[in-house]
């Protein structure tokens, strides 16, 4: 087991270039509950970012607190030059930050096209449509579906991804997007991410998944009670196995 | 026979008030979450705007259905960035106090200046008089009450299920935080909600004013009967409550000429059978 005392609690050595999101010290709250004891990492411009760890270790809060949707957080979340911390979660969305939940986040009122079109667009440079359903053409033909719940879990993930494409934002954040999900889903997924990284969005992922996470991710940090506790390089995945299986309980 | 075909068209135009009433407490409901008490005492208020525009302003009916409406609907926008936003997330009890000590402080206010008694309101020129149908004589301005609200309630319907404002609503309701995050402002719009409800109960004050007489009690009469259409159409849903109101309009009519020893009872009766049966009302969906 490692010593989370002595692991390093700064932002682990992450490619060259500039910093597309840096986070120091973030701490958040949910009421009294004090969920996150002082985050520290970067992601760079184009890179796809994994945060690893157990259940409740402090992964979907961290997306949340950078998203401006936890109410009480502290420290600095600065994006693109941006200070967030402060920030509403309307208006950091309308710098260029898209999240995709964990549960997916389908509105039942709404119909898949409703769903599809909910986001506004917050920049210039969001897929078009056909571009949407060139990457997902299951939902193309889904489309007249009543309701967006009625869709199979993959589908609804697609969906979900699809929609923050169309806003134009280029930092995508997404929650476990494998979770229960087909091997055939999985891995079609997993070539969605690969497309949008080599079409130069940045993506911060959480996945417990860090097999699915390995053929993706060009950096992993692991976050362990509301801290992260190491990071290394994709390249540096086979050397730091066994630490990762000891972090992970696997 | 006349008299069958009278009550059914009062039935009608109190069932237009309902609707238009519970059309507005329905989308409160639904996107704030808040069972609007004051909605009887903001109605009131349109009647009365109409009164003071026409007596104070010389500005007659027709100003009065455009005006009155967006005044009481921003003072509604007033009272919820004051008052009732610091209620999200609570228990809908705290709600259903707040807007009921305030429906309470707003009719005290107005029955200190006015007393209890009513104040004429007449009817415009151009709809007053009436037709004869060969079955009925139709008076004029209780046909154009009875078609108005339709196309309003029409309206607010197609606004809310059909457009794109409508999915933000909608789909607030469900998950705001997300939706929020989604770069949509949702508190302004929540405000805004809330003066579309006001607006609609300002609204119908004015229809009523020339039919009803204004009065700082006539909302305080009409408030059970309309959360009771809302409960029987189902909380939060718009066109269940457009429907109900001008069905239980109807109903209530037909019972006036029937049996009209229940006819003031016949809507909780039916509002006990269908909680009985389908406890989210006729169109509500489990939550």
């Amino acid at each position: 087991m490692v010593d989370v005392k002595t692991a390093p609690n700064a932002p682990a050595k992450s490619a060259s270039g500039a910093s597309l999101l840096e986070i120091r010290d973030l701490q958040a709250w949910y009421g009294e509950s004090h969920v996150l004891h002082g985050i520290n990492f970067d992601v760079k411009t184009g890179e796809v970012v994994t945060l690893l760890g157990r259940n409740g270790a402090g992964k979907t809060s961290t997306l949340k607190s950078i998203m401006g949707m936890i109410g009480k957080r502290t420290g600095s979340v600065r994006f693109d030059g941006h200070e967030l911390i402060k920030m509403s979660s309307d208006k950091i969305a309308r710098l260029g930050v898209a999240i995709c939940p964990e549960e997916r986040g389908i509105f039942a009122s709404l119909n898949v096209h409703e769903n599809l079109m909910l986001p506004p667009t917050v920049r210039s440079g969001g897929l078009s449509t056909e571009q949407i359903f060139e990457l997902f053409p299951n939902l193309k033909e889904r489309l007249s579906s009543s309701q967006g719940t009625k869709l199979s879990g993959g589908e609804q993930q697609m969906l979900a991804i699809a929609r923050i494409l169309r806003t134009g934002a280029r930092f995508l954040m997404l929650d476990e997007p494998t979770e229960g999900l087909a091997p055939v889903i999985i891995q079609q997924i997993g070539r969605t991410i690969q497309r949008l990284k080599s079409e130069g969005f940045t993506i911060l992922l959480v996945e417990q998944n860090f097999r699915f996470a390995s053929t993706v991710a060009d950096r992993f940090y692991i976050v362990e009670h509301g801290k992260v506790i190491d990071g290394f390089a994709n390249s540096e995945l086979q050397a730091n196995m066994d630490k990762l299986h000891t972090y992970l309980g696997v | 026979m006349q008299a069958l075909y009278a009550q059914l068209l009062v039935g009608l135009i109190n069932g237009s008030f309902y609707a238009l009433l519970s059309l507005g407490l329905a989308v409160i409901f639904g996107m704030l979450n808040i069972i609007n008490f004051a909605h009887g005492a903001l109605y009131m208020m349109g009647a009365f705007c109409a009164y003071f525009l026409l007596n104070g302003l010389g500005l007659n009916y027709w100003y009065a259905l455009v005006i009155a409406p967006v005044a009481v609907g921003i003072f509604g926008m007033v009272l919820e960035r004051t008052l009732l936003k610091w209620l999200a997330g609570l228990d809908h009890l705290y709600g259903l106090l707040l807007t009921f000590g305030i429906a309470l402080i707003i009719q005290g206010v107005f029955q200190n200046y006015f007393g209890s008694s009513g104040l004429p309101y007449a009817i415009p020129p151009q709809l007053q008089g009436g037709m004869n149908l060969g079955f009925m004589f139709l008076p004029i301005y209780r046909g154009w009450v009875v078609v108005f609200s339709l196309v309003v309630c029409l309206a607010t319907w197609y606004l809310i299920e059909r457009t794109r404002l409508g999915a933000y609503l909608r789909a607030a309701t469900e998950n705001p935080n997300l939706v929020r995050a989604f770069g949509i402002n949702v508190p302004r719009m929540i405000t805004l909600t809330y003066g579309l409800g006001i607006g609609l109960a300002a609204l119908a004050g004015v229809l009523s004013a020339p039919i009803n007489q204004v009065r700082p009690l006539m909302g305080a009469d009409l408030i059970i009967v309309v959360f009771a259409v809302v409960v029987i159409g189902g909380m939060g849903s718009i066109m269940g409550s457009v429907i109900t109101g001008f069905a239980l309009g109807v109903v209530e009519g037909l019972t006036k000429y029937f049996y009209p020893e229940a006819s003031n009872t016949v809507v909780f009766v039916l509002m006990v059978l269908v909680l009985l049966v389908k406890p989210t009302g006729l169109t509500g969906r489990a939550t």
